[in-house]
């Protein structure tokens, strides 16, 4: 098990307050996101993954994602079973969705 | 001297007297057929043995394992799957020396090694068509040995639903003095229907079990992933709507399986019943049950069947082509050549592309080889009659350049950016060239060539290489859909977004796609027990794939 936190700086305004969202599952090849408030201005996001050695690939991962999406004053935790960046950035996006989707 | 002119048909005269005394009439006891076959074929013959892409002369493959090899040696043979372990058992035994083939699955691996072993020959390695081709040019077989349903007492043949390529094979044989053997899972005093007449038939045997069939073509909507749905999403809105693509070939991924299961769902949504996916090149899948019951699909013409589907075609003759007995009438041949001349888009999945758009699935261990993917997944160059789809595609492709207007067919490439175990789909250079380089073969075994691509669909967005304008445009197009992999990473950020700009690259939501939707939900049947209860259980799926 491999443990990695990125923190990233986002300008724009903060997302607003919601329930806490959870979307997919810890299942092989899989993950599990949960998204909640966080600390203003920036969007954190803590991984804990069953692969190792991929952490280049998730620090650009959590790079593009907070770069496409209103992310600013959110947190994100990862339970990962070993999902491609493929299903990662689509799970991430969904959570944002999923979290922003009960606010609007 | 006079020339003769017959010594093909002589010869054959002399080997079939030798055979007589083996056989009653035409038919052969299976006890009997490695003796037949010592009798019948000489060493060196160009030889047959019917190994499909689903249906295999099984029967035929063994006892031709079990003839005298000191008798019959140094066989070529000209065959398009390399598939049972009897095929490569000839070889081993020294009864085949040389190969002329399309497709080795499952026994890709073995293959590279006893070639490497100086083993095994390999004349070439064909599409289906190309080969079927040389059937009639240079590679005719002396010898076939074909699969059939049933045969009657004259020896006519019944090849049911599975008819693939033996008319191909016993054409080609029969009209220039070869023999035809054909094994059968039964004889019958009346066949449902002839597939091929008896006079292209010299022996039949009554196989002691049925001919093995691989349901090849079952995809357990089970098994598809979310982002397999994104990617249909994308391939239904971002190019089957956008061209109106009425007439098309799938290949046999999960991948395309789920844009099968979305057209009820997603592409009923979007209106696209009665515009799009009409007109069918494909074996009868069972992910196409729902759209042919929900009235997107008009017509499919199979290149061979699939097992569990038999009930569901033949009370589907509005759809499928059947026989006058109802039950599938299947030809490669023909569909291979519907696949190339009359779809106007192929889709299918890869394994690796590199920076031309070239794919393949070949890697160093494993002589995969080619199939039927090469033509249908090729522009039609010959191809003569227009289509909105095709021309525009053509008018992406030139531009305003000079010249006659000319349409293009859409060949779309599907593959997540990431394979199994994070190995990266995209790469600087294909495996295919190390494997030509450790064989000494003149050309890679490229699957699909870059210039006949039109897009490249990945989980990150489309990129059309038909609006492409030179090589440095097209490789930042392909980086520009390659996810996290380090070719992707390797992009001129700024490049791909300005390929965004003119539309050669497309995100999700450049398309108008919600990835929240993107979920196994979408799929109309989520299991196979549902594509049963779509089927009004007329599909029966083998046992393998029923969980209930």
């Amino acid at each position: 098990m491999e443990r990695l936190s990125y923190e990233v700086e986002v300008e724009g305004p903060a997302a607003p307050r919601a329930p806490p969202a959870l979307v997919g599952v810890v299942a092989s090849g899989n993950l599990e996101v949960l998204v909640e408030p966080g600390d203003a201005g920036r969007c954190r996001v803590e991984i804990a993954t069953s692969a190792r050695g991929f952490g280049e690939i998730w620090e650009a991962v959590v790079r593009d994602f907070a770069a496409r999406h209103p992310v600013a004053g959110l947190r994100f935790s990862v339970n990962d079973a070993g999902a491609t960046p493929a299903v990662v950035t689509l799970r991430l996006g969904q959570a944002v969705e999923e979290y922003l989707g009960a606010t609007r | 001297m006079s020339r003769t002119w017959d010594t093909a048909r002589r010869n054959r005269e002399a080997r079939l007297q030798r055979a007589a005394p083996l056989a009653r009439g035409k038919w052969v006891e299976a006890a009997e057929v490695p003796r037949l076959l010592e009798a019948l074929v000489e060493p060196g013959d160009r030889l047959c043995l019917e190994g499909n892409n689903q249906k295999q002369a099984d029967f035929l493959a063994r006892a031709l394992c079990r003839v005298d090899a000191a008798r019959v040696r140094d066989l070529h043979l000209v065959m398009s799957v390399l598939a049972l372990p009897e095929h490569l058992e000839l070889f081993e035994r020294g009864i085949a020396r040389k190969v002329d083939f399309s497709f080795s699955g499952p026994q890709a691996v073995r293959l590279a090694r006893l070639v490497s072993e100086g083993r095994i020959e390999i004349g070439a390695i064909h599409t289906y068509l190309e080969l079927y081709g040389r059937y009639f040019v240079d590679l005719t077989p002396r010898v076939a040995l074909l699969a059939a349903a049933a045969a009657d007492e004259e020896g006519n043949l019944y090849t049911g639903p599975n008819t693939e390529e033996s008319p191909a094979i016993a054409e080609a044989t029969a009209f220039r003095d070869g023999l035809v053997i054909a094994q059968v899972d039964e004889q019958l005093q009346r066949l449902p229907r002839v597939d091929i007449p008896s006079g292209w038939v010299d022996f039949v045997v009554r196989a002691p079990t049925p001919a093995a069939v691989e349901p090849l073509f079952t995809r357990d909507p089970a098994q598809i992933s979310d982002v397999q749905v994104l990617m249909a999403m994308m391939v239904v809105k971002g190019i089957y709507a956008e061209y109106g693509v009425d007439r098309l070939n799938h290949g046999i991924g999960f991948d395309s399986a789920a844009i099968e299961l979305i057209l009820p769902t997603y592409g009923e949504r979007l209106g696209l019943r009665g515009k799009v996916c009409g007109h069918w090149a494909l074996n009868p899948h069972p992910t196409l049950i729902p759209a042919i019951e929900a009235g997107f699909v008009r017509s499919v013409h199979a290149f061979g069947s699939e097992l569990g589907m038999e009930g569901y075609v033949a009370a589907r003759p509005d759809v499928f082509f059947t026989g006058r007995d109802g039950s599938l009438r299947s030809n490669r041949a023909f569909s291979q050549t519907a696949g190339h001349y009359a779809c106007d888009l192929f889709i299918g999945s890869t394994l690796q592309m590199d920076l031309a758009g070239d794919s393949s699935t070949a890697t160093r261990s494993r002589i995969t080889g080619f199939g039927g993917a090469p033509n249908m997944g090729a522009d039609a160059r010959g191809r003569r009659h227009a289509s909105p789809a095709w021309l525009r595609a053509g008018r992406e492709a030139r531009g305003d350049g000079p010249g006659a207007p000319r349409g293009r067919k859409l060949v779309v490439q599907l593959l997540e950016t990431f394979r199994e175990h994070m190995e990266p789909a995209f790469v600087e250079r294909l495996d295919a060239h190390a494997l030509a380089e450790a064989m000494g073969w003149a050309l890679p075994p490229v699957m699909i060539y870059g210039d006949d691509v039109s897009h490249v669909v990945t989980e990150e967005g489309i990129a059309n290489l038909l609006l492409c304008r030179g090589a440095e445009e097209r490789a930042q197009a392909i980086r520009g859909v390659a996810g996290y992999t380090p070719v992707g990473r390797g992009r001129d950020r700024r490049a791909v977004e300005n390929l965004r700009d003119r539309g050669i690259v497309r995100r999700p939501e450049d398309l108008g796609i919600e990835v929240r939707e993107a979920s196994r939900d979408l799929l109309a049947a989520r299991s196979v027990k549902e594509l049963v209860r779509w089927s009004g259980g007329l599909y029966r799926p083998p046992a393998r794939f029923r969980s209930w």
